[in-house]
């Protein structure tokens, strides 16, 4: 009724170039950042910002990374973990080396950093795929979490072994810190969500984007039209590892405040945003959104129904949530490979049509 | 009829210009394996120039030395009158040569379209930072590439389907597609490895004529492999025979057809 192209001409190739093609997608996706930017931000408490805002926020820039280096580029990584240490190890020591310069840049700065330490994992590329690529990631994540446990550089030689934030403001507000105010925080993480997203977005349909993919649907037919293989997918380990690092950075900084590296940086974290893409849907942005919103929303709603509202033991409800949890996933893959951007486009096509069909 | 320096005209009447590419005394080797013997040929300005043989004689390994996917053991290639350094098949396509593939090899998950701009990918050089933020050279390139490869679909009719992800299309349309594809990098030379196998009369019909139209319209310059006989006559300006890596045949369709040597190969010779 409402998801109509017809009688919306396009008259030029910026027109139909733009990613919200249609009229109503185009308001929808306006009124979402009108919501989440001037509604959100008034309303949130802790308890939201902290358990579904600011991991759904943060993971989402990294499935967004994770999205373009294997839904894009067809290079499966399981080092985001790692990956992600790196981005945080990186603003802990821009911020204790630089306190004067403003915490934003260092974020910023630390997505730099872990682009380099991807392109230097990246190179195994150019000789290996599919899973012996993986088995070469899984390295970099081992290797990563060992490093930042063992050189006491990294962590200020701190006793614990720890890295904890040190307050950090922006615009006289704290940011960074125990003293940071959940809205403070929620609107640091959807600045560079949003940013993030449309940067991707922009790289994706783009002559960028178009290489990255045709190195992934054939890498010897995209040789041949004159893809440069290593440019292609060194590029796309920069881009992903930068977004990954950006996430990295706002996880240790913004969100958790403290961190032990191989508690929050494990292998477990690689899966998880893994799981997410595949979730989501590889190969798009709106996926990485999906996957991210899906399993950072599913624990706190099974707890909420199993713990809170039926009032089971918690240690059984956490139990039960690792068996649905991992059943979906199973569901997902067998009925729905493509995730839930898919599902999302098949509504689409239906409502298109609707109400009716004929 | 064929001079060096002048170029030739076709029975139909054609000018045929100066070489535009030129294998001198090419060899190549897979381990033990010869797979081309000391074949040396030229393509023309403009001319549309057949490769045949039977199975395994070498057509498509010569294909993949042009396109520079193999490096051969001996002898040069010169293109555009320049000897060719070995190079990777990226730098071969950006030097102007396109191909398509005998089994295609499109960009399943993508959308036709994309697939098509992806032939313009050598001139497109906007920077990452541009791209990024989808200003200024990114975008006016994005159209400017866009208005080019909307004319070659416009010219191979697939427009109704500029659209669909190309896995869901027709074996004879991702044919085309991938003559799109091609196509779209305006190339100097143009190698179809097989455009028409697999396809029935009425495809192979629509195919030949898509072959002739560029030829005419653009002036490509073509090389293709080709089984069916009645096609490559009909279509070629001049033919290369192979047989076991040996050429054993060039000339006009009319020539090739009245030699011995090729006939033998394709009936088959008493050994008595």
């Amino acid at each position: 009724m409402f998801y109509r192209e017809a009688g919306d001409f396009k008259t030029s190739y910026q027109d139909d170039n733009q990613t919200f093609p249609i009229k109503f997608d185009r308001y929808r996706y306006y009124f979402m950042l009108f919501v989440a930017f001037a509604i959100i931000p008034f309303m949130i408490n802790d308890y939201w910002v902290n358990a579904v805002f600011l991991p759904f926020l943060i993971y989402a820039i990294a499935a967004i990374g994770l999205n373009i280096l294997t839904g894009y580029c067809g290079q499966v990584s399981l080092g985001t973990g790692g990956f992600m240490a790196v981005g945080a190890y990186a603003v802990y020591k821009l911020m204790t080396m630089f306190p004067e310069v403003s915490v934003l840049i260092h974020i910023v700065l630390a997505g730099v950093i872990t682009a380099g330490v991807g392109v230097l994992f990246g190179l195994p590329s150019l000789r290996i795929k599919g899973f012996y690529l993986a088995v070469a990631t899984l390295a970099a994540q081992f290797f990563l979490v060992w490093l930042f446990n063992r050189v006491p550089w990294f962590y200020n030689y701190s006793a614990s072994g720890q890295i904890s934030a040190p307050e950090r403001t922006f615009l006289g507000e704290p940011i960074t810190g125990p003293a940071t105010e959940a809205w403070a925080a929620y609107l640091v993480c959807l600045v560079f969500v949003t940013l993030s997203a449309i940067v991707a977005r922009n790289l994706t349909r783009g002559s960028l984007g178009r290489k990255w993919m045709a190195i992934r649907d054939m890498d010897i037919a995209a040789e041949i039209i004159g893809v440069n293989p290593l440019g292609a997918k060194l590029s796309a380990f920069a881009i992903s590892s930068f977004f990954v690092g950006l996430s990295g950075a706002l996880f240790f900084a913004v969100y958790l405040g403290a961190v032990e590296v191989g508690e929050v940086f494990g292998i477990n974290k690689s899966f998880l945003v893994l799981f997410m893409i595949i979730i989501g849907g590889l190969g798009s942005i709106f996926g990485s959104f999906a996957g991210a919103a899906f399993l950072v929303l599913l624990p706190v709603f099974l707890k909420n129904v199993l713990v809170g509202g039926l009032g089971w033991p918690t240690d059984l409800a956490a139990h039960l949530e690792f068996m649905i949890v991992g059943g979906l996933i199973i569901v997902f893959l067998i009925a729905e490979p493509h995730g839930l951007a898919q599902l999302w486009r098949v509504t689409k096509e239906k409502l298109r049509l609707w109400p009716f069909p004929h | 009829m064929l001079d060096q320096e002048q170029g030739y005209v076709t029975a139909d009447g054609r000018q045929i210009g100066g070489t535009v590419m030129d294998m001198r005394n090419i060899t190549l080797r897979f381990g033990g394996v010869t797979a081309i013997k000391d074949i040396s040929f030229d393509i023309r300005e403009g001319e549309i120039r057949a490769i045949i043989g039977p199975n395994g004689a070498g057509k498509s390994s010569m294909l993949n030395v042009i396109s520079g996917f193999y490096v051969p053991q001996e002898g040069q290639v010169y293109f555009r009158g320049e000897k060719r350094a070995p190079m990777r098949p990226y730098e071969v396509a950006r030097q102007g040569i396109a191909r398509t593939f005998q089994n295609i090899a499109l960009f399943e998950g993508m959308s036709v379209l994309d697939n098509v701009m992806t032939g313009r990918l050598t001139q497109m050089k906007a920077g990452i930072l541009s791209q990024a933020l989808w200003r200024g050279k990114a975008e006016k390139e994005e159209v400017e590439n866009r208005e080019i490869c909307e004319k070659v679909i416009d010219f191979l009719e697939i427009q109704h389907i500029r659209k669909t992800p190309v896995a869901r299309l027709p074996y004879g349309l991702k044919k085309r597609v991938e003559l799109a594809r091609a196509l779209a990098s305006e190339p100097k030379l143009l190698l179809l490895d097989e455009p028409m196998a697999g396809m029935n009369v009425e495809e192979k019909e629509d195919m030949s004529r898509f072959i002739l139209d560029v030829n005419d319209e653009f002036g490509t310059t073509i090389a293709l492999i080709e089984h069916d006989m009645g096609v490559v006559m009909d279509l070629s300006d001049r033919v290369v025979v192979m047989d076991y890596g040996r050429k054993i045949g060039d000339g006009t369709p009319e020539e090739v057809r009245n030699n011995q040597e090729v006939i033998d190969a394709y009936l088959g010779v008493s050994h008595d």
